[in-house]
């Protein structure tokens, strides 16, 4: 699992919902790459054709709220994000992403005390944010056992398979 | 320990469980909807080939109901294919309805039962004494897989609710008043259970309006203690047996709050936020273009009642639209037999057949830029319904029927006498 990531930095509000990270009409899509294109459109549809590689998804409290749908990690992971950082995350929307192995960090303040464009190093292990431009270091919650040791495998996906004996 | 906790200790085959644990439950009952084919694609690459057990899992296809898009048709399809081969016990079609209207009346949802379905307003079940709770597409592939499924156990708020408010204000009223003061994160990861005279005297319907809302607050589950008028619902219509949990004497919620609606005005939730809500009396006069009645939030026959009651024998202005979705084809068939849904027809409304419509903006009354949508739904999110550069306010069916009739926010109380 790589722990460490080095990223640009997209920075969001409070109460991102499921619908803004990926709107209604295209929840039959099931190619993860067209799913990634819609990602953060209900946003600004700019996001995505314009995010980097390993970018980081910054936001407030109560990221992923709403909807069930697993589109919205899978948008996020298509298109390239390395980590969501957020005040709080939505539970469904936490399960999800943990699920497919895209790691989330809780940071209280993160969203206001980052600028989009900043280039970030994150050490998920550690949990911690270090803004590059500046030096300043934030620290995040550490993520919980259970939740790292489905990273860890790379997702529920393979942990199930060498469950399944495969 | 909460009745809640007894279900989760229950299905875990302990003794009792603690707040923040991670228990491995087993689940009584799985659904999964149309929007969730990865959940078969994810089981398959797990190296899933039958489902743990054909009888407590069901596949509703009610997001995209009848099929709007070679996409989505193509989806049920593979979906309807894998529910034959492991010749699934339940299955829900295009005709059914809402995933949370057609499991109630099917008997699936019953006291002290554990419910995991792909989608959040899993929480309404809470209305029927059960452990409700939604779940992504992999998550319910590791269900299918082995019928377990890891939770926290969740701290547990009481939402107490006193009084009895004047008429015209109904359940969507009371729940958008607490979610206005709960606020959108006010619940995250908590279970919230309801109490209070307000909720000891409400039916099986209203219970599931505000179970249903608590997902908007955040939380995980929602929880009633089963009265008089649920233990007669469940028990003409129980497809499996069930037993109701109790919540000891003295049990010590995370937290309390408490709220007093006798003299509550009609709600109506503002753009774009779950918990902007406002009294009727502040939001008059706002112009309407459609509205809905509908969904797993106000598409019961309680509510196309409460909304014929204000249009029979009116008639919709030119240029303002209705559009009435009865949640299954048991509340459509109830809505007939009482001549209600010939009389909204007869105002001017236009009838889909059962599913979540344009609740989450996948088809039948999908809303123009500049548009405002009354709704009784339960998201106005930016883009909910379509364009992003429309309107949603979210308020009680009655309220709804009020404000089409005058193509603006009205006071369904003006109608009552």
């Amino acid at each position: 699992m790589i722990t460490t990531f080095v990223g640009k930095a997209v920075v969001l509000s409070n109460n991102i919902d499921t619908d803004q990270i990926y709107p209604g009409r295209y929840l039959s899509l099931i190619d993860p790459k067209e799913i990634g294109a819609h990602c953060l459109e209900g946003v600004d549809s700019a996001i995505s054709p314009n995010f980097e590689k390993n970018g980081v998804v910054l936001a407030g409290s109560n990221f992923g709220c709403g909807s069930s749908r697993e589109h919205a990690p899978i948008a996020l992971l298509s298109m390239g994000a390395s980590v969501v950082i957020a005040e709080s995350f939505s539970r469904i929307f936490f399960r999800n992403a943990i699920n497919l192995g895209l790691p989330l960090l809780t940071c209280k303040g993160a969203n206001k005390r980052i600028r989009s464009g900043q280039m970030l190093e994150i050490d998920i292990m550690q949990g911690t944010i270090r803004v590059v431009e500046t030096g300043e270091i934030l620290l995040c919650d550490k993520i919980g056992e259970h939740a790292i040791s489905i990273l860890e495998a790379g997702g529920i996906k393979p942990l199930m398979r060498k469950r399944m004996g495969l | 320990m909460h009745a809640i906790e007894k279900i989760l200790a229950k299905h875990a085959g302990k003794a009792s469980v603690t707040t923040g644990e991670i228990i491995f439950a087993k689940i009584d009952f799985a659904e999964i909807n149309d929007l969730y084919l990865q959940t078969v694609y994810s089981f398959m690459e797990m190296g899933g080939t039958k489902v743990w057990d054909n009888n407590k899992v069901a596949f509703v296809f009610d997001h995209y109901a009848p099929a709007p898009t070679i996409q989505s048709a193509k989806n049920q399809a593979e979906m309807r294919e894998f529910a034959q081969k492991n010749a699934f016990k339940h299955h829900f079609d295009i005709n059914a309805g809402v995933c949370h209207q057609v499991m109630v009346e099917a008997g699936i949802i019953l006291p002290g039962r554990l419910i995991v379905a792909t989608d959040s307003h899993t929480t309404t079940h809470g209305a029927f004494g059960a452990f409700g709770t939604g779940v992504g597409a992999t998550d319910m592939a590791t269900v299918l897989l082995t019928g377990e499924l890891w939770f926290r156990v969740p701290e547990i708020v009481e939402i107490r609710i006193e009084g009895i408010p004047a008429k015209g204000v109904y359940p969507k009223d009371v729940v958008l008043h607490v979610l206005g003061k709960m606020k959108a994160d006010g619940a995250v990861y908590k279970a919230i259970d309801f109490t209070g005279s307000y909720v000891n005297q409400l039916g099986p319907a209203g219970r599931m309006v505000l179970c249903n809302m608590a997902v908007e607050m955040g939380a995980k589950t929602a929880y009633m203690q089963p009265n008089k008028l649920v233990m007669d619902y469940v028990e003409r219509v129980a497809a499996y047996p069930f037993e109701v949990s109790y919540t000891d004497p003295g049990y010590l919620y995370e937290q309390g709050y408490t709220f007093d609606v006798t003299h509550l005005s009609p709600q109506i939730a503002i753009p774009h936020s779950v918990d902007r809500v406002r009294s009727i009396e502040d939001v008059e006069n706002v112009k309407v273009n459609q509205g809905f009645i509908g969904s797993c939030t106000g598409g019961r026959l309680e509510d196309f009642e409460s909304a014929a009651n204000i249009l029979r024998g009116k008639k919709l202005p030119p240029f303002v639209r209705l559009v009435i979705i009865p949640a299954s084809t048991k509340v459509l068939e109830q809505c007939m037999e009482k001549g209600i849904l010939q009389e909204l027809i007869q105002s001017g409304a236009t009838l889909s057949t059962p599913g979540c419509g344009p609740c989450l903006g996948a088809h039948e009354g999908i809303i123009a830029p500049g548009e405002v949508c009354i709704t009784a739904s339960n998201r106005n999110f930016p883009g909910r319904m379509g364009s992003t550069d429309a309107g949603i306010y979210l308020a009680s069916p009655a309220t709804v029927a009020a404000s089409v009739l005058n193509g603006h926010i009205t006071d369904p109380r003006n109608y009552l006498t």
